[in-house]
């Protein structure tokens, strides 16, 4: 890791060249940062991965990535066709793609932001200056220091108050390089009073051969009475590590659903700090994995209740094959004010192999009474009960671990509210039970 | 159409039927009592195949084959089926899609063309009314949240579904009301036919008012130790199985 102290006074003068003073501002604050952490690293949090090593996986590149020149529309075709995008972004290696919009979102009106970080910073300097990084200095660790230290570029969505974007934004992020690549990305996400929208982020790597490792921070400001919906899917490659840290803080009011769901990895980390930070704020973070051969994951969230009456539902499912790892820790913090909470963590876990490792560390911390929460944790094989009773009436053992299995995500699915999107995961979660996952 | 011989089975170690011999036609309706712990779930278990039951000695035929030699699915696909004691709850397995896979494996085996949704909705409508199965619990979860009433209706509902050659009904009448023992009764009665057999497992005779058997058999100690027709069942709910003993 010290080497990258090295390489970013080395780079500062190119980093900076390339983007908005705004963003080259936060710089040197993440740098001290970036160093104070090196030596009072805290891994526990996490159970498996040492995610320090990773970094040094891939080769940063700054100036040769932005020279690449490509038409989104045209390389990257996206299998959810019939999503009804209000507008789709390309993100590749972290650069947030300019490109000719299509003729139908050229008819519609723009009142809201999705978008480049730097333009972003160019057009709407007083907000990017409340919101940009004040989470992920605040709440953040290495990783997020490292992340703002090299960032440049990345995506925005920001919904003005009393705007309601009512059809799905789609943001296809990529990652492509002939030789190994370490690449930073950056999500903000800002939604005013009474803001409602939905995104997907859909995480490609498209070249099998090389590695390529990533570092991702996802800021995301829920404003009074705001609803959003955040949908990921990680269908990247298996040499593909993705570390990625969420901080979300939610006010009065405010909903946030969120569904992650890793299909196609090497090595993963998601890492969530959710702050419901004033009444009735609600949060409902739902994982679904399913892994095969030696594909790792680790699952972190933390929920801290600050404020009364707020409720939290975490729902992590895992279905793990072969020699695969899967690891969650969660934690929920009630504070010693926020009474009448309801918060509510579960994860179960299927292992369909005597090899594949699952472990799961879910807590609680209350600190106040009047609250309603509940956490728990399964992991096991299939019910061989259940397996028995459908063979019994004919159904081959096969088709009975592949209908058993789809059951026992079926709830994660169901809550994701965008129909076709739900549909396009249904068909791939389908295919990777059947073992002929392809392009999604 | 059914033929055990000298059956020996044990589970996790403990020894459960003890040489049992059986022959049933087609037509044939059998009832088989017997005290807790004498072998009939067992006996049920052993004949679809549950891989928890181990076969140590003896023979079991199915219209001439070799019945030990086939998967549970592919007996099902010869024709058995069992009624479950405690049919399993399956959370997230429509009953729709759970019958359509079953039904179209079927039909595949036969080398027939599986049912387009229309025809197979049709069967579904068509059977339902046998055992007066709402409509609604064809859209939930297999089992789940079914009454014990609901749960037993749904076996008979899938034993007409894939109108087998040998029904085995493991204590079906129990945990049933009056009047849900009587819609289950009828249904079974319905499907009964020249061409399929029924083996009722049960420790009463309320069910076999409704079911005549012809033959009435007594499991005791993993064997049948003595067969007879209704009479028996009557003899036996006067004075029980301590007569038996001796």
């Amino acid at each position: 890791m010290k080497r990258y102290i090295d390489l970013f006074r080395e780079k500062k003068i190119i980093i900076d060249r390339f983007c908005n003073p705004l963003l080259n501002f936060f710089r040197k604050k993440a740098f001290e940062n970036f160093q104070k952490f090196l030596f009072c690293y805290n891994s526990k949090d996490y159970n498996n991965t040492h995610i320090t090593a990773f970094l040094g996986i891939g080769k940063m590149e700054f100036e040769e990535l932005l020279k690449v020149k490509i038409d989104p529309h045209i390389v990257f075709c996206c299998g959810i066709p019939y999503l009804n995008s209000y507008i789709q972004h390309f993100v590749l290696n972290g650069y947030c793609l300019s490109y000719k919009i299509k003729k139908y979102e050229q008819k519609k009106s723009f009142n809201f932001f999705s978008g480049s970080l730097n333009k972003f910073a160019e057009q709407y300097p007083n907000v990017f200056l409340k919101y940009y990084n004040k989470q992920s200095d605040f709440k953040g660790d290495i990783l997020s220091a490292f992340n703002t230290m090299f960032i440049q570029d990345g995506y925005v969505l920001y919904i003005p108050k009393n705007v309601i974007v009512e059809d799905p934004i789609q943001l296809n992020s990529m990652i492509s390089w002939n030789v190994n690549l370490l690449v930073n990305k950056r999500i903000l996400i800002i939604l005013e009073e009474r803001a409602q929208a939905k995104l997907f982020v859909c995480d490609h790597t498209i070249n099998n051969e090389s590695f390529f490792s990533f570092v991702q921070v996802v800021e995301i400001y829920l404003e009074k009475q705001a609803v959003f919906d955040f949908y990921e899917l990680e269908k990247n490659t298996k040499k593909t590590i993705r570390l990625t840290q969420s901080f979300v803080s939610q006010m009065d009011g405010s909903k946030l659903t969120t569904s992650t769901i890793t299909l196609n990895n090497f090595i993963t980390q998601n890492k969530y700090i959710v702050d419901l930070n004033s009444e009735c704020a609600e949060s409902n973070i739902h994982g679904l994995t399913i892994i095969d051969e030696k594909q790792k994951i680790d699952n972190f969230v933390v929920i801290n209740h600050n404020a009364p009456k707020c409720s939290s539902n975490s729902i992590h499912k895992y279905v793990l094959d072969d020699e695969s790892v899967g690891s969650f820790s969660g934690k929920i913090t009630v504070a010693n004010n926020a009474c009448k909470t309801k918060a509510y963590q579960s994860n179960r876990n299927i292992l369909s192999s005597d090899t594949c490792q699952m472990y799961s560390n879910p807590q609680l911390e209350i600190n106040v009474d009047n609250v309603d929460c509940s956490h728990g944790a399964s992991t096991g094989y299939l019910d061989e009960l259940a397996l028995f009773y459908m063979r019994s009436r004919g159904i081959p053992n096969n088709d009975a671990n592949y209908l058993l299995k789809l059951a026992f995500i079926s709830d994660i699915l169901k809550e994701i509210k965008m129909k076709e999107l739900k549909n396009q995961l249904q068909l791939l979660v389908n295919k990777y039970f059947k073992k002929k996952l392809t392009k999604c | 159409m059914l033929i055990i011989k000298n059956l020996h089975t044990s589970v996790n170690g403990k020894k459960v039927l003890n040489g049992l011999d059986l022959q049933i036609h087609a037509g044939e309706v059998h009832a088989i009592m017997g005290p807790n712990g004498s072998g009939k779930s067992t006996l049920s278990a052993v004949l679809v195949g549950n891989p928890a039951y181990k076969i140590t000695e003896g023979e079991i035929f199915f219209e001439g084959q070799n019945l030990l030699s086939f998967l549970p699915e592919e007996r099902s696909y010869l024709g058995i089926f069992l009624s479950f004691q405690y049919p399993i709850e399956l959370p997230g397995v429509s009953m729709v899609n759970f019958m359509r896979t079953a039904i179209n494996e079927h039909r595949r085996y036969k080398g027939e063309k599986p049912l387009t949704s229309v025809d197979f909705l049709k069967k579904i409508k068509k059977t339902q009314s046998i055992v007066q199965l709402g409509e609604d619990l064809i859209n939930r979860s297999v089992n789940e949240g079914f009454s014990g009433g609901e749960k037993k209706r749904n076996e008979i509902f899938q034993m007409a579904m894939f109108s087998p050659k040998l029904s085995i009904l493991d204590e079906t009448d129990s945990g049933l009301d009056i009047d849900a023992l009587r819609i289950v009764a009828d249904g079974i009665n319905k499907l009964k036919s020249t061409n399929n057999a029924i083996i009722i497992i049960t420790h009463y005779k309320r069910l076999l008012d409704y079911i005549c058997p012809d033959l009435v058999h007594i499991l005791y100690n993993g064997r049948i130790i003595k067969t007879g027709d209704l009479s028996l069942a009557l003899e036996l709910e006067k004075k029980g199985y301590d007569w038996l003993k001796l």
